[in-house]
């Protein structure tokens, strides 16, 4: 007996305790991996990940306002980056997922490994790059000299729902490109189609102010989840307003389906991933 | 169909418990990855699969500190009990029992990216074998000294030769004691020394009695000359489970 309990204690120095805490390491060890393999022999590194979306801000705010109309909107170039950044999060967030499954292929068919861990890992490795780009609005305030007030806070709020929402997609479209390879050609199409029903470069005003826009389309575009976390994030550093309570709502609601639609999916087919990765 | 991976007890009497196990592969006459074939197909309930038993119906158990051989030809299912074991694969009928924690040197390295040093993917790839933080810090000069790594731990693996990769995951898999081990023999780890060294190091965890040990090889003296027990498998099926001499005979008699 007095051998036995040595044993387990020295089981707990080694080994982790708990599969729940394994995960989490083996998270934050994929996650650094991808960071470092990010910028590995860039000469700038990670500055790239605030430079990215500021010069992609300055060409668009360019682009938008003097050669196509795009809606008055005050501030339009920190409008313009908090709804680029967002997108550009939830894009390489369900991206990740999408491919998260079958780039595992070497490690699931070698270890032992709760799979969920790959596509939650992709929304953690976009949520890094995400707050790295938020120093370039932080820029982008300065510059046009706007004082970051309390609404801030809803900020957090936008960013939770928003990864959630992205775990749950990631983790189905993941599935989902296991067993049909067209998942991967499929999504970066939607992504497209996404891009444009967002309102990213351009204002809701546009639709709101055109009498000749059907009420359906109007619809489609504000239940769209990513308009709801756009509305959010935008309220916290944009217009520093509260959001209104329906966009608060939708974004949480989007954020539960998709979880619970990813979940299903997944630990329906995640036991058949290794026959067909 | 159920795979459990539970504490080493000192209580339970069994390490590794397979019950009534079987793995079916579907082989489809063509693998279908694409949604328009799937749906066509499945519109003209033309989604019929030829089933493939690598295992059928598998049932031993392996008392804690027994060290058990598992024999067979090529493709007889040897590969696939030993994932199923490990976890890797589900079983898609029966239950594995597993009790204590794995080291499971069938694929080794598991994780390792080219692109990091070799440094981070001592860390990468013990996270993913399950030790914590803590453990490879403490460990991390075995892990070096064992592979003979010393002045070369900052750079990528991908400037290092195969057999020293090999090393590296060896000695990440065999740094602390495990409760299991699972030993494939047909994983050759570097030149004939640190072969040597690998096995004196496998040797020592037999030879310490508290270790269960699952050994595959085709090598039919160091079978009989290291487990007690063994286990033949025999396209799919298992033909018999006894003393390491009986079953071997038996064996190599097929044969004649």
């Amino acid at each position: 007996m007095a051998q036995a309990s040595s044993d387990s204690k020295s089981l707990a120095k080694t080994h982790v305790k708990g599969r729940f805490s394994k995960d989490i390491f083996i998270l934050q060890q994929l996650v650094t991996k991808d960071f470092k393999l990010r910028y590995r022999r860039s000469v700038l590194g990670v500055v790239w990940s605030v430079l990215n979306p500021l010069l992609m801000m300055i060409i668009m705010s360019f682009v938008f306002q003097y050669v196509f109309k795009s809606g008055d909107v005050v501030n339009y170039p920190l409008y313009l980056i908090v709804g680029n950044i967002t997108f550009q999060l939830m894009s390489e967030a369900t991206n990740g997922g999408l491919n998260s499954i079958i780039g595992a292929a070497s490690l699931l068919k070698k270890v032992k490994i709760d799979r969920w861990v790959f596509p939650v890992q992709k929304v953690f490795s976009a949520v890094v790059n995400f707050l790295f780009s938020l120093i370039a609005v932080a820029v982008v305030m300065a510059f046009f000299r706007i004082m970051p007030t309390y609404h801030m806070v809803w900020m957090l709020y936008a960013i939770a729902t928003l990864m959630v929402f992205c775990i749950g997609i990631g983790m189905l479209i993941g599935a989902l490109a296991v067993f049909f390879r067209d998942m991967l050609h499929l999504w970066s199409v939607l992504l497209t189609a996404w891009t444009y029903l967002t309102p990213i470069f351009w204002s809701l005003k546009l639709l709101t102010d055109n009498p000749e826009v059907p009420s359906f389309v109007l619809a489609v575009v504000k239940i769209n989840p990513m308009f709801n976390y756009l509305e959010v994030m935008r309220s916290a550093i944009v217009y520093q307003s509260t959001p209104s309570r329906m966009c608060l709502l939708l974004c949480a609601v989007w954020a539960v389906i998709a979880l619970i639609a990813g979940i299903l999916v997944f630990k329906k087919t995640e036991h058949k991933f290794i026959l067909y990765i | 169909m159920a795979y459990y991976s539970l504490p080493a007890t000192p209580d339970e009497e069994y390490s590794i418990e397979v019950e009534d196990v079987s793995m079916i592969f579907n082989m489809a006459s063509e693998v279908l990855t694409n949604l328009k074939e799937y749906f066509i197909k499945a519109m003209k309930h033309e989604l019929f699969f030829k089933e493939f038993r690598a295992l059928n119906h598998i049932s031993f158990k392996v008392k804690r500190g027994e060290i058990v051989g598992l024999v067979g030809t090529n493709g007889s299912g040897k590969s696939t009990m030993l994932k199923c074991i490990a976890g890797v694969l589900d079983p898609s009928e029966g239950t594995i029992k597993v009790r204590g924690n794995i080291a499971p040197l069938i694929e080794l390295g598991a994780g390792f990216d080219p692109e990091l040093t070799a440094l981070e993917n001592i860390y990468l790839n013990g996270a993913l074998l399950g030790y914590s933080h803590d453990f490879i810090d403490e460990h991390l000069q075995d892990i070096v000294d064992f592979a003979e790594l010393h002045d070369f731990l900052e750079m990528p693996l991908k400037n290092y030769s195969s057999g020293m990769v090999a090393r590296i995951a060896f000695a990440i898999a065999t740094v602390t004691e495990p409760d299991l081990l699972i030993v494939d023999e047909t994983l050759s780890v570097g030149d004939v020394f640190f072969q040597e060294k690998c096995l004196r190091r496998i040797r020592s965890f037999i030879d310490s009695g508290k270790v269960t040990v699952l050994f595959v090889s085709h090598s039919m003296e160091q079978v009989a000359e290291i487990c007690d027990r063994c286990v033949w498998i025999e396209k799919g099926q298992q033909r018999m489970d006894g003393p390491s001499a009986e079953v071997l005979e038996a064996y190599e008699n097929q044969f004649k």
